[in-house]
């Protein structure tokens, strides 16, 4: 990563760190400006120093942005999970099936990698373990989640997220 | 009493009562992993349901920003919290109860 590069991270931190401060702030006198703008440069400057920039983000960090609809997806199959979670709690004679299985991973960059662990910690019923260069160990409350998960469409989704063109 | 304020009240009812159905969850389960399962369901279902109603009874307005921040957030800390519990407890030899398959 060049420096042309790091100076561009530095400049969208700050952007980004701003309007965060201003939208929980919600004052806007002189001297609250000041200090927001005095606490913005701390941070990108112990961001900076920690090494935390040459992360490998593409240079305005927007990159969220590609997995909202994903992300509308994921609600839904949550609602789905915790309505069956919430079924077998209360059902008296408490019908899990506890299963360990590992998951193949399909995606090429880290951060895709820990969307898609956290997607599946997300979902009831269901936690990543054990995260691996290529694999993610699950262990599953019931059967029927696990063959949910086996069939790759949570997966799929993800990896079809991770290539969607730049916003 | 307008419709807004009745649906915020039933979304926040809702989630609390979610939140006492993970709990006998946590209560009933065997072992830590399905024990971890059953917190989930206060972590994703409780606090979308009362977040949500909160939202809906604020309108739009600087406060309610602030709330779909602390959900978004909220829906990011939590399964990495989860994630490390079941990690350290599976390298700490805490053995999963498995079913018969």
């Amino acid at each position: 990563m060049s420096k042309y590069d790091i100076f561009f991270h530095k400049i969208s931190l700050i952007i980004s760190l701003a309007l965060l401060w201003i939208m929980l702030s919600g004052h806007y006198t002189p001297l609250l400006l000041l200090l927001g703008l005095l606490s913005v440069i701390i941070v990108t400057i112990i961001s900076s120093r920690m090494g935390l920039i040459t992360f490998d983000q593409p240079i305005l960090q927007l990159y969220f942005i590609r997995f909202i609809p994903y992300g509308i997806w994921l609600i839904g199959q949550i609602m789905k999970s915790n309505i069956d979670v919430c079924k077998r709690i209360l059902n008296p004679n408490l019908p899990i099936n506890p299963c360990l299985i590992t998951l193949h991973l399909s995606q090429a960059s880290t951060f895709a990698k820990v969307v898609y662990a956290n997607s599946i910690t997300l979902t009831p019923g269901t936690i990543s373990i054990d995260l691996e260069d290529s694999s993610v160990e699950v262990h599953s409350l019931s059967a029927t989640g696990a063959e949910g998960l086996k069939t790759g469409n949570m997966d799929k989704k993800i990896t079809h997220a991770e290539a969607a063109p730049y916003v | 009493m307008s419709n807004i304020d009745i649906i915020s009240g039933a979304l926040i009812v809702a989630g609390s009562l979610s939140i006492v159905v993970g709990l006998l969850g946590v209560y009933r389960m065997p072992d830590f992993f399905t024990r971890l399962h059953a917190a989930s369901v206060i972590d994703t279902l409780g606090t979308i349901l009362i977040l949500s109603g909160l939202i809906l009874y604020q309108g739009f307005n600087l406060v309610s920003v602030k709330l779909l921040l602390i959900l978004i957030f909220i829906l990011i800390t939590t399964p990495t919290a989860a994630h490390a519990l079941a990690k350290s407890a599976l390298h700490g030899k805490i053995k999963p109860i498995l079913g018969d398959d």
